[in-house]
């Protein structure tokens, strides 16, 4: 008897916990992103975490992208082979990245690049109070660095899946049309007519937008939220990364069954 | 409490609560207007929390401060952030911007409060940072800093909008004596100069009693000890008393709360 209430006991306590955590971070989240824009200091601020969130994840995006394009096209091509179907290996590759892989595989690089960076950053910033001496010179830490971060996550994040299915697409062709010799008529021809603009492309930017708000959501609220302390940031870090990684898998699911689902 | 009408400050039944521990259960007190004001007590009692309360980073569960008839647990957020421009606070790690040069940081103020021309956020700049000695180090990043340096280009960047009120949290802790006196020498120097009021939080007795006008002392949530640096330095209440001459026994026992001595290392007492 006395362990079921105990074990009622401890699920309500962290049910009230987690549940004020999400509407702490709701807040936040609310706070720093909405309000009256600042013309003066934003637009140097937004282009800078720009640089920082974006240019920086370059690399990781570009090399990533180009080795799963590859690795894509040679398995797509073991498999329509047999059945003689080579050509279809643009459509394969496409969709497949469009739809699903250049979303989700970009977004999960730009939360282990970017999103831990954002984390440590506030968080140390919060350790070595620089976070309150900004508030006790009379500007609101939300407004000025998280807000320009947000933003940054949101705008870097689609393009950086654009750049990411570009690149992919570009390896596969280095796979599929250059080594293997599909027939790069039928493989662009095939890849072209698959794709729709709305039902494809448009879909994927959507789900990178959500992806790169959520995943900025979540590391900037670790930051701020961290204990400060060694261990405190280091912990943060480290949520900040499974916790993006899970809401990423499970936000597609969920996406995908909105848009692609059963009709 | 402090015998004076004039008051910047004015704090009454302040209570506030931390867990299951108040830190303050209704504490009073004045800051005199133009005065240094010195709150003192062991670590742990909470003074960079009152701080932080008459900040307004933290609201406090009960009580009123009004700044200039503001009540600060009261105010709204973006009220409240036009308030803490009247305010500067000195915080013990300094807290410069990393990322921005000693230069940046004492600029930073006024770029987002004002809109001077660049040429006077240049004098304003030199002439704050002249006053804490540092101008010849303004192009060095917070990094390169020694402990004392970084506290003094602090308080550059504290002052920079002449703040009516400058709160300093431990100035004196981790300190060598050079600067250290270099600290007591210039909080006293810019309260005078500049007509500031300025709130020193420490536990250094000898430097806080040689420039405060006033001194509070705070233990276990209340203000246990008040008057001028002489009235405290030769008061009678032992709690005072002890904290004040560093006695290791008294009042505040050396030994944290713990069961008998002998029963805890299993002696049988006969």
């Amino acid at each position: 008897m006395n362990w079921m209430l105990n074990f009622v006991q401890r699920l309500g306590a962290t049910g009230i916990e987690t549940l004020g955590v999400f509407g702490r971070a709701s807040l936040i989240w609310w706070r720093a992103l909405w309000g009256m824009p600042d013309w003066r200091n934003g637009p140097t601020l937004l282009v800078r975490q720009l640089y920082f969130v974006g240019v920086y994840s370059l690399i990781i995006i570009v090399v990533s992208g180009l080795f799963i394009g590859m690795v894509l096209a040679l398995q797509g091509y073991t498999v329509l082979v047999r059945f003689g179907a080579d050509q279809a290996l643009g459509q394969l590759v496409s969709l497949a990245l469009i739809r699903e892989l250049g979303p989700v595989v970009a977004a999960l690089l730009f939360a282990g690049r970017a999103g831990s960076a954002l984390t440590a950053e506030i968080g140390l910033m919060k350790t070595t109070e620089q976070l309150a001496s900004m508030a006790m010179i009379g500007v609101d830490p939300l407004k000025r660095v998280l807000r320009p971060r947000l933003w940054a996550g949101m705008i870097a994040m689609p393009v950086l899946t654009q750049i990411f299915n570009m690149v992919a697409i570009w390896g596969a062709v280095a796979v599929g049309v250059d080594w293997l010799k599909v027939d790069a008529g039928s493989f662009w021809a095939n890849m072209q007519s698959a794709v729709q603009f709305r039902e494809d492309v448009l879909n994927g930017v959507i789900k990178s937008i959500v992806f790169g708000a959520v995943v900025t959501w979540i590391a900037v609220f670790q930051g701020y939220d961290a204990t400060p302390t060694s261990e405190g940031i280091s912990a943060a870090t480290t949520r900040t990364v499974v916790y993006s990684s899970l809401a990423i898998l499970g936000i597609d699911f969920l996406l995908t069954a909105v848009m692609f689902g059963v009709k | 409490m402090a015998e004076s009408d004039d008051n910047l400050i004015e704090v009454r039944n302040l209570r506030f609560q931390r867990g299951e521990r108040w830190i303050f259960d209704g504490v009073d007190f004045n800051i005199a207007r133009g005065k240094i004001t010195a709150i003192m007590g062991p670590s742990g009692t909470g003074k960079t929390t009152l701080l932080r309360l008459i900040g307004g980073q933290l609201r406090a569960e009960a009580g009123s401060i009004h700044l200039d008839g503001n009540d600060i647990p009261r105010l709204n957020r973006n009220d409240l952030f036009a308030v803490r421009r009247k305010m500067g606070m000195l915080f013990q790690s300094g807290a410069l911007f990393t990322d921005l040069t000693v230069y940046e940081n004492v600029a930073f103020p006024l770029r987002v409060h004002t809109r001077l021309p660049e040429a006077m956020i240049r004098d304003v700049v030199l002439m704050k940072l002249h006053a804490v000695g540092l101008r010849g180090a303004r192009d060095l990043m917070p990094s390169e800093l020694s402990g004392g340096m970084a506290r003094r280009a602090a308080l550059a960047r504290a002052i920079a909008l002449d703040p009516q009120l400058i709160m300093y949290d431990e100035p004196f802790v981790g300190q060598d004596p050079i600067s250290m006196g270099m600290l007591v020498q210039l909080i006293r120097l810019l309260n005078d100069a500049l007509g500031l009021t300025s709130i020193i939080v420490s536990h250094d007795v000898h430097e806080t009693a040689s420039i405060a006008d006033y001194i509070y002392v705070i233990a276990d949530g209340k203000v246990i000890g008040q008057g001028t640096p002489e009235q405290v330095l030769n008061t009678d209440d032992a709690r005072v008393r002890q904290f004040i001459r560093g006695l290791p026994d008294g009042p505040v026992p050396f030994h944290y709360p713990a069961i008998d001595y002998c029963k805890d290392l299993q002696l049988e007492r006969e």
